[in-house]
């Protein structure tokens, strides 16, 4: 499947300069159409209220942790099929279980290049 | 302090620094710290449990830490900012992140606080365990920055 580089992008991070350097990876490889959240209730709250064809999030975060983000997203019978990177910090085995289990479409550790990102949704909407 | 915690600090800096920022740090030769002050202009400091009790500083250089923001951002950046602060607590979390996936390939699981970013001329890092620290320094084209560790003995 083709990847639509106009698709809407909801990135969600604690962090706004993490947010940024997310932004400017993707621009670099060519995405543009981008919108933030700051932790996982604002960004179901977007997820709500806007049309997003796919999901990057932070899995650290206060209020609603990315894990949490993901786990809300498939049980909404609206929101269910969003494919859902998540990005983390940490590279530990039983986290990568964890969120394949709640059902994310790919998994990518910090720090990574425009490239390494570039491949990760390259896969995801390889499969969809 | 074993030295089994120095090189995965180490390798998490250059990683981290070459992935995000472009910047390749050059790292010289290790030493012992006996004083709290820091060696740069803005620090981030993690604390860390687990395996072993300690903490782990990333103290930069201005010129250094804006070379690698301005980078990380893909903008023009000349002070020492929220951005940079915000930057330095992220870069603390991701090299701890590098660390510790290559201590728990040694059979020493740590886990990470959330790093506290501190700035300004003299300011000083204190270490959960007291100290002296260790401490590694690095070049970089645009100033210096050291990673500063104090990791007490593993738990038999």
């Amino acid at each position: 499947m083709d990847i639509d580089k106009n698709m809407k992008i909801l990135v969600v991070d604690d962090f706004a300069t993490m947010r940024k350097v997310i932004k400017n990876l993707l621009k670099q490889i060519g995405f543009e159409n981008i919108t933030e959240a700051e932790d996982g209730t604002s960004a179901l709250r977007t997820l709500k209220s806007q049309e997003i064809d796919f999901v990057i999030s932070d899995w650290n975060m206060p209020n609603m942790s990315g894990i949490e983000l993901l786990k809300a997203v498939r049980a909404d019978d609206d929101l269910k099929s969003v494919p859902f990177l998540m990005v983390t910090a940490e590279a530990l085995k039983e986290n990568v279980v964890i969120a394949v289990k709640a059902g994310v479409n790919n998994y990518v550790v910090k720090p990574f290049t425009a490239e390494v990102l570039s491949e990760k949704i390259e896969k995801i909407f390889e499969k969809l | 302090m074993d030295v089994r915690f120095i090189n995965p600090f180490l390798e998490g800096t250059v990683s981290v620094l070459k992935t995000m920022a472009f910047v390749e740090p050059r790292p010289g030769k290790p030493y012992l710290k006996k004083d709290a002050l820091a060696k740069g202009d803005v620090s981030g400091i993690i604390g860390l449990t687990g395996a072993a009790s300690g903490s782990m500083a990333l103290s930069f250089s201005k010129g250094c830490i804006l070379k690698i923001v301005s980078n990380m951002l893909g903008e023009d950046i000349k002070e020492i900012n929220s951005d940079i602060r915000d930057a330095v607590g992220e870069i603390t979390n991701m090299v701890s992140g590098v660390a510790r996936q290559k201590l728990e390939a040694l059979g020493l699981n740590l886990t990470a606080a959330i790093p506290t970013v501190v700035a300004g001329k003299d300011h000083t890092i204190t270490h959960v365990m007291g100290g002296p620290s260790i401490v590694i320094p690095f070049e970089t084209d645009t100033g210096p920055l050291v990673v500063d560790i104090c990791i007490g003995e593993p738990k038999k």
